[in-house]
C-alpha cells in the first residue's frame, strides 16, 4: 500500500514539526526557534503538490491556532496562502538553487510573520518585539539541511 | 479555502462563535501538547529524584520552619477571621471567602507571540472554568480564557486585552489595571491626577467586577506621573507575582456570593470605577 504509506511517514512529519512548534525552549532561545511548520509545508508541496496541498496546510494551520491558543484561522489562512503560492510555482522552485530556495524560504516566513502580526494587531493592541523577526535567519539556516534530511527520508521511504 | 478561513477567523475574533466547541477542539490537540511537555517533565523528574540526602534534610528542615510559623500565624488569622465576620454581622455585610482550590502545574510550552498565556495541565474535568482567577503565592497571576478537557489557558494580568478592578491598599482608592503587553508593566488608565497614590503602593483586587475575590494582592505601582493642568495622571505598576517564573499555581473557586449588602456599601467606589 503505497499511498498508505505516504501518508504516513507525511503526517509523522506533520506531528513532528507541530511538536518542535511548541515544544518549550528557555526564553533567550525561544526567538531563535525555527518556523518548522513553515519548512515542512514548503518542502511537501514542493516536492509532492498532488499529495499535499491547501487542505493539509489549512488543517495544519488550525491545529498549530489551537495548540498556540491564537485566534483560530490566523495560521490557517496564512498557511492555506503560503501553500497556493508554493504550488502554483512549484516547477519553478525546483529549478532554483539552494542558495535561491534558502532565500525563498526567508521572504516566505518574513510575509508569514508580517501578516500574522497584521492579522493579531488588527484585533487588539501588541506589542512588536525585535525577536520576533530573529526565527527568520535561523529558519533560513535550518532549510538546507532540513530540504537534505527530507529528501532523504522521502527517498528512503519511497513517498510519491 | 482561503475564503473558509477568512470567515473562520472572523467568526472566532468578532462573533466568537466557537466558545462552546473550543472545549473540543482543544482537547483535540492536547495529545501533542502532552506529548511536547514530556521530555521536560520527564527531566524535572529525574533532578527532583537526584537530590542528595544533606540537602533533602535541610530542605525538610526549611520546611519544618516555614510550617510552624505559617501555623501559628493561622491561629491568629482563626480569631481575626472570627472577629471579621462578627463585626461584618453587626454591619450586615456577609462576606464569605471561597474555600475551593486546586494547584495545578503550568506546562510551559509556547504560546501566541502576541498574546501572554500559560497553558495549565487542569481542564473541565476537574471543574475549571471560563474566566476563573488564577493566583500563585506572591499574587494574582491571571484568569482562564479557554478550557480544554485536560489542558486550559491561563491569560496573563499583563496581556493588553487583561484589565483586572482594584483598589490601593493603603487608602482604598478603585482603580482598574490594565496589561500593557510586556511582561512586567502594567498601567492604570483614568486616575486623577490629584489622587493620593504614591510609587510603592500595594494594588489588592477590590472583588468589585465579581470575578477575582478581593483582597489578593495584583501589583506594586512603579512610576506616578503627571502634567500640569491634566486631567489623569500616568500611572504604571509592576506585578507582584513573578509571571513568568512561576511553575505552580492555585486556581480558586467564586462562588459568586457576592451579597446585596455588601455592593451597597460599594456603590461609591463603583461610581469611581465606572468613569
Amino acid at each position: 500500500m503505497p499511498l498508505l504509506n505516504s501518508y504516513r511517514v507525511i503526517y509523522s512529519s506533520f506531528f513532528i514539526a507541530l511538536i518542535g512548534a511548541i515544544y518549550p525552549l528557555p526564553l533567550f532561545l525561544n526567538a531563535f526557534r525555527p518556523d518548522w511548520i513553515v519548512l515542512v509545508i514548503f518542502y511537501w508541496v514542493l516536492a509532492l503538490p498532488h499529495r499535499v496541498s491547501i487542505t493539509h496546510a489549512f488543517v495544519l494551520g488550525l491545529l498549530l491556532d489551537l495548540l498556540l491558543g491564537s485566534t483560530l484561522g490566523t495560521h490557517a489562512l496564512i498557511f492555506s496562502l503560503l501553500a497556493y503560492f508554493v504550488s502554483i510555482g512549484y516547477q519553478r522552485i525546483r529549478y532554483f538553487t539552494m542558495v535561491q530556495t534558502t532565500l525563498l524560504v526567508g521572504l516566505f516566513i518574513l510575509f508569514t510573520k508580517f501578516a500574522l502580526y497584521w492579522l493579531a494587531s488588527s484585533l487588539q493592541d501588541i506589542v512588536l518585539h525585535k525577536h520576533y523577526f530573529w526565527s527568520i535567519f535561523t529558519s533560513m539556516l535550518v532549510w538546507p539541511w532540513f530540504f537534505f534530511f527530507m529528501r532523504y527520508i522521502r527517498q528512503r521511504f519511497k513517498v510519491s | 479555502m482561503i475564503a473558509f478561513s477568512v470567515v473562520l477567523f472572523l467568526a472566532d475574533s468578532q462573533f466568537n462563535l466557537f466558545a462552546s466547541s473550543r472545549i473540543y477542539l482543544n482537547s483535540l490537540v492536547s495529545p501533542i501538547q502532552y506529548v511536547a511537555d514530556a521530555p521536560q517533565k520527564f527531566f524535572r523528574t529525574i533532578s527532583e529524584n537526584l537530590l542528595t540526602r544533606q540537602a533533602l534534610k535541610d530542605r525538610n528542615m526549611q520546611l519544618e520552619k516555614d510550617n510552624l510559623f505559617l501555623k501559628a500565624d493561622r491561629l491568629l488569622l482563626t480569631q481575626l477571621q472570627n472577629e471579621n465576620k462578627q463585626l461584618r454581622e453587626l454591619l450586615h455585610s456577609q462576606r464569605n471567602f471561597s474555600a475551593k482550590r486546586m494547584i495545578t502545574e503550568v506546562m510551559s510550552l509556547r504560546s501566541d507571540p502576541f498574546t501572554h498565556q500559560l497553558l495549565i495541565d487542569k481542564g473541565a474535568v476537574d471543574g475549571v472554568y471560563l474566566g476563573q482567577p488564577v493566583i500563585n503565592e506572591q499574587g494574582v497571576v491571571g484568569q482562564v480564557s479557554q478550557v480544554g478537557s485536560t489542558t486550559s489557558r491561563v491569560l496573563l494580568i499583563v496581556d493588553a486585552s487583561h484589565g483586572i478592578p482594584v483598589r490601593v491598599q493603603r487608602n482604598d482608592i478603585v482603580a482598574i489595571v490594565h496589561g500593557s503587553g510586556a511582561w512586567n508593566k502594567l498601567n492604570l488608565p483614568f486616575v486623577q491626577s490629584n489622587a493620593d497614590l504614591k510609587e510603592g503602593d500595594l494594588l489588592v483586587t477590590s472583588g468589585l467586577g465579581g470575578r477575582f475575590p478581593a483582597g489578593y494582592p495584583v501589583a506594586k505601582i512603579s512610576r506616578f506621573d503627571y502634567q500640569e493642568g491634566a486631567l489623569y495622571a500616568e500611572v504604571t505598576a509592576t506585578p507582584v507575582a513573578l509571571l513568568d517564573r512561576s511553575r505552580y499555581l492555585l486556581l480558586l473557586w467564586n462562588d459568586h456570593q457576592y451579597t446585596e449588602s455588601e455592593s451597597a456599601l460599594d456603590l461609591e467606589s463603583e461610581d469611581a470605577s465606572a468613569e
